[in-house]
């Protein structure tokens, strides 16, 4: 009997910092507790573009992450995406008046939402939409306006080949 | 009332006698082959992304593939290598040397007294396992990529933490690992419990065992990450 109990310690040990490794790549090695916290509120935009925005893309304000993007959805009436974005409820005197756009970090980065401030006296609240919105700049769009000027005739084709 | 307590009471006894023989005795070389292949992952890793300019990624990428595939797999392979050879020899040995006729006669169930307990804590060893080799691929990556080429520990992190999903990669790694030591050490105690009493028998039934958990775990693997991940 008292061998067996330095056996079932060493292998409590062993359980312990199995648990303990999973614990501890959960919370430093994966998006687990990279959450908002639980207080968050939603607000959505329209773009004509989003490019290649996926879920769960950063919301910046000056490049500090406030939100994530929680769906993206097509309006089928007006055919604009329509994104849903949460942000976290400490930001939460962001004027209404907000704008957004679809920005890349880096020349061949991810895409995210960034929101600049606006000077409404008046705060977005749950359930609010953004109207000044910029779609994303889609390279090949810009490429063939510089190369042939007519981009406008090009973009109808390039936006059903998205 | 206590007749039903006492035979669960020495299940767990011997379920945690079990998981420190094939468990803790296998953490070394869990340990070791782990950092190992976090090395040599960011080597690779920074070698290919190099050419793009994007060596900032190699975290990304270790630990995607690490969580998915990697760990789990690579685990589960050592792990039959190293325990479930010889929980097939133990039990393999009694059968031969009849210590499980023995309990037969003596009215205990060798299922009960033998298999399960190892079974257990197969069960239990492999994702702790899995968790372990894990983190010491990703000390090891963090070793070579910030330690030896300089990359910057800030971003290696960050790029984990926004990049690795926990419900989708992490999570996911997390149940193949169940399944595979399910899978192991349901095949080292069958093939130990049917093995020929001679030693001949046991030798074969330990190679068996190394080959068919190999190539379950593979074709698991596949299985389970094109209709669950």
């Amino acid at each position: 009997m008292r061998a067996n109990y330095k056996v079932e310690l060493a292998s409590g040990i062993f359980l312990l910092l199995g648990i303990a490794a999973l614990v501890w790549l959960a919370t430093r090695a994966t998006d687990y507790g990279q959450e908002l916290g639980k207080e968050t509120y939603s607000i959505s935009a329209r773009f004509t573009n989003i490019g290649d925005l996926r879920d769960r893309a950063p919301v910046k304000i000056g490049g500090v992450t406030v939100g994530l993007v929680e769906s993206i959805t097509l309006d089928a009436v007006s055919f604009e995406a329509i994104v849903e974005m949460s942000i976290a409820q400490r930001f939460d005197e962001i004027p209404s008046d907000t704008g957004a756009s679809i920005l890349t970090s880096g020349v061949l980065g991810d895409r995210y939402v960034g929101l600049e401030p606006g000077g409404a006296p008046d705060y977005l609240v749950e359930g609010d939409e953004l109207f000044i919105t910029q779609s994303a700049i889609v390279l090949e769009q810009i490429i063939s306006k510089y190369l042939f000027n007519a981009g406008n005739a090009d973009s109808s084709e390039s936006n059903e080949t998205e | 009332m206590i007749g039903g307590i006492r035979p669960r009471l020495e299940l767990l006894q011997s379920t945690l006698q079990q998981t420190y023989l094939i468990g803790a005795r296998s953490l070394v070389i869990i340990m070791i082959c782990g950092f190992f292949v976090g090395m040599v992952l960011s080597l690779q890793a920074i070698n290919a992304l190099e050419q793009f300019g994007a060596s900032d990624q190699v975290s990304l990428l270790v630990g995607k593939s690490l969580f998915r595939e990697l760990g789990p797999v690579l685990t589960a392979l050592l792990f039959a290598g190293r325990a479930g050879t010889s929980i097939t020899a133990e039990i393999g040995l009694m059968r031969a040397t009849s210590q499980i006729d023995a309990m037969e006669l003596m009215a205990i169930d060798p299922v009960q007294r033998v298999a399960l307990p190892r079974f257990l804590a197969g069960l239990i060893s492999v994702p702790l396992l899995t968790a372990m080799f894990n983190a010491l691929a990703i000390l090891g990556a963090v070793v070579f990529s910030v330690g030896v080429m300089g990359l910057d520990g800030g971003i290696f992190w960050s790029k984990l933490q926004t990049g690795v999903y926990f419900g989708k990669d992490f999570m996911g790694g997390v149940w193949k690992s169940l399944v595979f030591g399910g899978i192991v050490s349901l095949i080292a105690v069958f093939f130990g419990y049917t093995s020929k009493p001679t030693g001949a028998g046991v030798g074969t039934a330990t190679t068996n065992t190394v080959v068919l958990s190999s190539v379950l775990i593979l074709i698991f693997d596949f299985i389970m990450t094109s209709f669950f991940v």
